[in-house]
């Protein structure tokens, strides 16, 4: 049977990585932006993508393309290894138990409202408490109003210190015989804070809560376990991780996904349908409904392929070492005030400059080809905390450079010269 | 291509000094109309509240925080509707959407007498399509206050 090509690893998964050979990996890097090379520190946003996921797309339309689960004829079947094999890739990418415990979605929005849906509804009633944290993505906090108000339950914040970090002993407080489920950011989009997610999973498991992690920041940055976490769902996005946008995966507990009513309902859910009545499909086809998003897939299979070419641990520790130094060059310039200073930090800095507003950092950047995020990211409630409006973030991924963050170093000093 | 001369261009003194000093910032007593407009993509506001003496536009108030665009915008629109009637103004709002969405202002009936004078000092924005919405934002906010002016 012809599968797809297997591309090959990047380089040897060991040692330190070799960043141009990376780079060179990666078409957009080639290009130019208002004249100036690209520097692309937005990968928190979307990260950009290798050429073997470029090439996934075009080879599944060009060689692979059919439905799924469906034909008798060849081409479905070939199809449809190529949705399975990438279940099992994402099973052993966070460490599933079961490939049966991966549900594909469009990312993890998606995801999260799956849960709250579907989980919540029939879980969370009049009086109850659902825990959420002051740095959750409005993605993980307006789900979880939807429901709080739908149902007539809480919905409860553990609060953060002006560090980032989140006051565990205020957690503790808000834990209780009400609370049902606990949703948590693993790795906060705005401030680069990771949280101690296997603490607070236990510790919600103690009072017999459910806790979803929210991973669309960690996935692409941290290595994920979750049996070790023995967090109950995990959700992330396909585009933070090098692949295609459209496409994320939610990972489930498979009892819990069992016993879940479906969210979306139609085709592919089902396995049998009278006018009387429907019995749906098993796992994970009762949360697929309708033709999924297959070159998605594809080329989310081959995202993980490369990012388990390369090593996530050889990632995170490259990360790690460009948000020391980013950190060490921006807190060298008079004027930049970098925002929160947490514990731990995962690929991403954000920052003001006093009496520039963000926009206009970002567009001065620009002029100088570095693409950065400037707004409040999504997450008002922190920017809120923090008295401001809006930061500049400049997020990393495996081809970023510490001469990259010395470009940045010197267009946050033109933004001077243009507002001085 | 997009260079540091565009970067001149769009932050021109006038408007940086417009940004640090904005006029008419202070709020009305008795307002006789307010308009209020905030981009939910990044938070900024532009609030305006006129009061009229004869069918002119005698007392203006802009406040509002948000970047420098934003922010001079307003509060260069501030001063050129001081002054106006409500048919002039509107032919000002006119005029000026028109300059940035880079249309000549001989395209445009209403625009075409209409001397923007300070407000060209903005014509640089055009190069930057994602900053005209920030540019428009206390444009909204008056269009906003002349409806009511309007409907009186």
């Amino acid at each position: 049977m012809t599968t797809p090509t297997a591309h090959p690893a990047p380089q040897a998964n060991s040692g330190p990585l070799d960043i141009a050979a990376i780079r060179g990996q990666f078409p957009i890097l080639d290009i130019e932006i208002n004249g100036k090379p690209l520097i692309y520190l937005d990968s928190a946003a979307t990260s950009q993508k290798p050429q073997a996921v470029i090439d996934s797309l075009v080879e599944y339309y060009s060689s692979f393309n059919a439905n799924v689960h469906r034909g008798v004829h060849t081409l479905s079947q070939q199809a449809t290894d190529i949705y399975e094999d990438t279940r099992v890739k994402a099973q052993a990418f966070i460490n599933a138990r079961d490939a049966r415990e991966i549900i594909y979605v469009r990312g993890t929005t998606e995801a999260i409202n799956l849960v709250a849906s579907s989980y919540g509804r029939a879980n969370v009633g009049d009086g109850d408490d659902v825990i959420i944290t002051a740095m959750e993505h409005h993605s993980n906090i307006v789900p979880w109003q939807i429901l709080c108000d739908e149902r007539g339950a809480n919905l409860k914040v553990i609060p953060m210190n002006d560090d980032g970090d989140l006051l565990m002993d205020e957690f503790e407080k808000l834990l209780g015989p009400r609370t049902k489920f606990v949703s948590v950011v693993h790795q906060a989009n705005s401030i680069g804070t990771v949280n101690p997610v296997k603490q607070i999973v236990e510790m919600a498991h103690a009072h017999g809560a459910v806790v979803l992690v929210d991973g669309a920041q960690s996935a692409p940055h941290i290595p994920v376990d979750v049996q070790d976490l023995d967090c109950d769902f995990y959700a992330f996005s396909g585009h933070k991780l090098y692949g295609p946008t459209g496409i994320g995966v939610l990972y489930g507990k498979y009892d819990l996904l069992n016993a879940m009513p479906p969210y979306q309902s139609g085709g592919e859910m089902i396995a049998s349908v009278t006018f009387e009545k429907t019995i749906y499909a098993d796992l994970p086809a009762k949360f697929e409904a309708g033709t999924p998003h297959i070159a998605g897939v594809a080329g989310l299979g081959a995202a993980i392929d490369w990012v388990q070419g390369v090593g996530i641990e050889r990632i995170a520790e490259h990360e790690h070492r460009l948000v020391e130094y980013g950190l060490q060059r921006l807190n060298e310039i008079d004027g930049v005030k970098i925002i929160g200073n947490p514990k731990r930090r995962a690929g991403l800095i954000s920052f003001i400059v006093d009496g520039v507003h963000p926009h206009d950092v970002g567009t001065v950047l620009d002029s100088q080809g570095i693409a950065i995020r400037a707004g409040h990211h999504c997450a008002q409630p922190v920017m809120a905390h923090f008295g401001i409006p809006a930061t500049v973030r400049a997020s990393f991924g495996v081809y970023n450079t510490t001469d990259e963050i010395d470009r940045l170093y010197e267009g946050v000093q033109q933004v001077f010269e243009v507002f001085g | 291509m997009r260079e540091t001369e565009d970067l001149d261009e769009l932050y021109r003194d006038v408007v940086l000094d417009h940004y640090r000093s904005p006029r008419n910032s202070e709020p009305l007593e008795s307002p006789d109309a307010e308009g209020e407009a905030i981009n939910p993509f990044c938070g900024d506001e532009v609030r305006v509240q006129l009061s009229l003496v004869d069918g002119l536009i005698d007392g203006v108030s802009i406040t509002g925080v948000g970047c420098s665009i934003s922010q001079a915008s307003a509060s260069l629109m501030g001063e050129a509707v001081k002054g106006k009637n409500l048919p002039e103004t509107l032919a000002i709002v006119k005029a000026f959407r028109a300059l940035m969405q880079g249309r000549s202002r001989s395209d445009d009936d209403a625009g075409g007498e209409i001397d923007l004078g300070e407000l060209m000092a903005l014509e640089g924005v055009k190069r930057y399509p994602v900053r005209i919405k920030c540019s428009l934002l206390g444009w909204n906010a008056l269009e906003d206050a002349l409806k009511v002016i309007a409907a009186v």
